[in-house]
């Protein structure tokens, strides 16, 4: 028992070559969005609360796919979505399509809490956002250089991006890297699992989505059972390619096999990511109930972070 | 074992004194849609093709979805739906839509003709667009009897599932309904019958496949989505079975029954019925729905603790089921 916190900024094809210009200020915010959620753990806080500030603190980190920092879709906007559930009530909230909103997470916390829905997309969402007083910005701040680039580059190539952290590759060299049939694939989503030492726990992702994805493509980070989860077992986040996450309803499944074949949390999450989908699409973070964490990926690399309470802590991106 | 089987549905959750004249008007249009599917069973038509079947129920405005479906909260019509194919798990899904005839069909084109798995709203109306679908005005959806509908929903200033449905333990009657409405995430809605529709089948190669839609909750705020177009809540389907659900949409989504249906299956090695009948009973907190369906052995179920439900089902063998009752 004991409480733990695992956190995430995306699986996908992270190449080792990342220079380091890009990759430290990356390990900077996973470490500096880990203490937040350790002390918020230590001050009492309830995992819902936890998750959401450290999502929040992604969000507002423009080095991850979400909130500020999200990919554009093919009409140069950003379409946010959310989701957040809690494990002992399994009461959960999502939204989708936002592009004002500064905190998709908040805003899926305020659909499960002030309204008898689930899940809230586009003009509803963005309404609601407004009558709730949530803080909204012009959808330009949102928008980095960097995501304009990528998706002037992902046109040019007439393809939707993988992995939005390296530039294009050419063709011959995208035949190498985890391939991409549908281009239904979702990376640099980020997230945070946290249960308490009393065994409460909670789950939330959010994501900008898909480089050069069509306008109103919603992908598993709001779908409960997919890319969230969370019941009195287990917490779940799950990133990577949006199509794989949802057919292998990953965030369900973990738990699933925990509640229905007694497998222990590390079993359960190790098998979905190297069983129940392909090579290269599909990393997690999950903590129990009873203070265990793991953070499996079968892609090239997942931007990490966790900690328990014993004083184990971990930050990484590759394979150990 | 083995052949092909077939259910469809059009909605858990009946008022207990509904006019036997509508009564008889939902069990031949499921016994319309019910003979459409073993014709293209018997023809040996795949299971997601079968499935699509799902278009008849949404033309005909008897039940909730495309044209009769429930009204937002601003008397318009945003219509949902998903497709599941249990061979590879592929599938599609739509939200938001509001001009396009047939959800269920756009679902399809999404799953087959787009790099994606769900669109939405404008979006969704675009895609629709492109691939040249049939679209209509929102008015087309529009019925009369939604619009009274919606107003006694507002009266009531709840979320009207079915006002027709009685709370537990009290005397069947419209006004006891509304003006005792039940809790539900802590603000009161009344029990409901949205009449989702769906449809489930298992080809003659074992095939499963689902497929769900609905225009969601009368007087739901504009932007709401249901369980309908969620993967794994209202619709799944995989190797060993094919599930589509409805009843309450939020409880649908927290219980993600149409999965929990396979998983008990694939995890816990229950058969068809067993399986259903657990999710049921088990994963329903405080919820009311139904389900039905088929497994790639060509067993077909259905189950729902909710009043009543409109189903019909057949399998190869000759065994046929069209009603509403327990």
């Amino acid at each position: 028992m004991g409480w733990a916190i695992a956190l995430h900024g995306g699986a996908g094809d992270i190449p080792r070559s990342m220079p380091p210009e890009r990759r430290e200020p990356r390990e900077a915010a996973l470490r500096h969005c880990l203490q937040i959620g350790v002390d918020a753990i230590k001050a009492g806080r309830s995992p819902l609360d936890v998750v959401e500030l450290v999502v929040r603190e992604l969000e507002d980190n423009p080095h991850f796919n979400a909130g500020r920092g999200s990919v554009l879709t093919s009409n140069g906007t950003v379409e946010m979505e959310a989701c957040v559930m809690v494990g002992d009530t399994k009461k959960c909230g999502a939204v989708s399509g936002l592009t004002t909103v500064k905190n998709a997470v908040s805003l899926a916390r305020l659909v499960m809490e002030k309204t008898p829905h689930i899940y809230l997309g586009f003009d509803g969402a963005e309404q609601f956002a407004r009558e709730q007083g949530v803080e909204t910005l012009d959808s330009s701040h949102f928008i980095t250089p960097e995501n304009v680039e990528r998706l002037k580059q992902a046109k040019e190539a007439n393809k939707v991006q993988i992995d939005y952290t390296q530039p294009i590759q050419r063709v011959e060299e995208e035949e190498e890297s985890a391939s991409l049939p549908n281009g239904d694939s979702q990376i640099g989503t980020v997230g945070c699992v946290a249960v308490d030492s009393s065994g409460n726990l909670a789950a939330a992702t959010s994501t900008g989505g898909l480089v050069n994805k069509m306008a109103g493509r919603i992908g598993d980070t709001p779908i409960i059972g997919a890319g969230t989860y969370a019941n009195s077992l287990c917490a779940i986040s799950a990133t990577g390619k949006g199509e794989a996450i949802i057919r292998a309803t990953v965030g369900r499944d973990v738990a699933a096999l925990m509640e229905y074949k007694g497998l222990s949390l590390e079993k359960a999450a190790a098998y979905v990511v190297g069983e129940c989908a392909p090579i290269g699409t599909v990393g997690l973070v999950a903590v129990s109930a009873n203070g265990q964490v793991t953070m499996p990926f079968n892609t090239n690399g997942m931007f990490r972070a966790c900690a328990t309470e014993d004083g184990y802590t971990h930050v990484g991106i590759w394979q150990d | 074992m083995g052949g092909w089987a077939i259910a469809v549905h059009g909605g858990a959750g009946v008022d207990p004194n509904l006019p036997n004249q509508r009564q008889e008007q939902a069990k031949q249009l499921l016994t319309r849609c019910l003979n459409l599917g073993i014709s293209a069973l018997r023809s040996s038509h795949s299971a997601i093709d079968v499935v699509e079947l799902v278009r008849e129920l949404e033309t005909d405005p008897l039940f909730n979805s495309g044209r009769g479906s429930a009204l937002t909260a601003e008397g318009t019509v945003e219509m949902e739906a998903s497709i599941m194919d249990g061979c590879g798990r592929r599938c599609g899904a739509v939200s938001g839509v509001t001009t396009v005839k047939n959800p269920i069909s756009l679902a399809r084109l999404v799953m087959d003709k787009s790099p994606h798995s769900y669109l939405a709203f404008s979006g969704a109306e675009e895609f629709a667009k492109q691939q040249g679908v049939e679209m209509v005005d929102n008015d087309y959806f529009i019925t009369e009897d939604n619009v009274g509908m919606l107003k006694l929903a507002k009266e009531a200033n709840s979320i009207l599932f079915d006002y027709r449905i009685p709370t537990l333990g009290m005397e069947s009657s419209c006004s006891a309904a509304v003006e005792n409405p039940l809790q539900m995430n802590g603000l009161p809605i009344s029990i409901y019958a949205p009449e989702t529709v769906g449809c489930v089948v298992v080809d003659s190669q074992g095939r499963c496949a689902a497929a769900t839609s609905t225009g969601g909750l009368m007087n739901k705020m504009a932007g709401r989505i249901g369980d309908s177009p969620m993967i794994g809540a209202g619709t799944y389907a995989g190797e060993l079975c094919g599930v589509s659900c409805t009843g309450e949409g939020e409880a649908i989504i927290r219980g993600t029954l149409a999965r929990d249906v396979a998983a008990v299956m694939e995890y816990m090695g229950l058969g068809l019925q067993e399986a259903v009948d657990y999710v049921i009973k088990k994963r329903l907190d405080h919820g009311f729905a139904g389900m039905i369906a088929v497994s790639s052995k060509g067993e077909v179920a259905y189950g729902f603790n909710s009043i009543g439900m409109f189903r019909a089902c057949a399998t190869e063998d000759g065994f046929m089921e069209v009603a509403i009752w327990e």
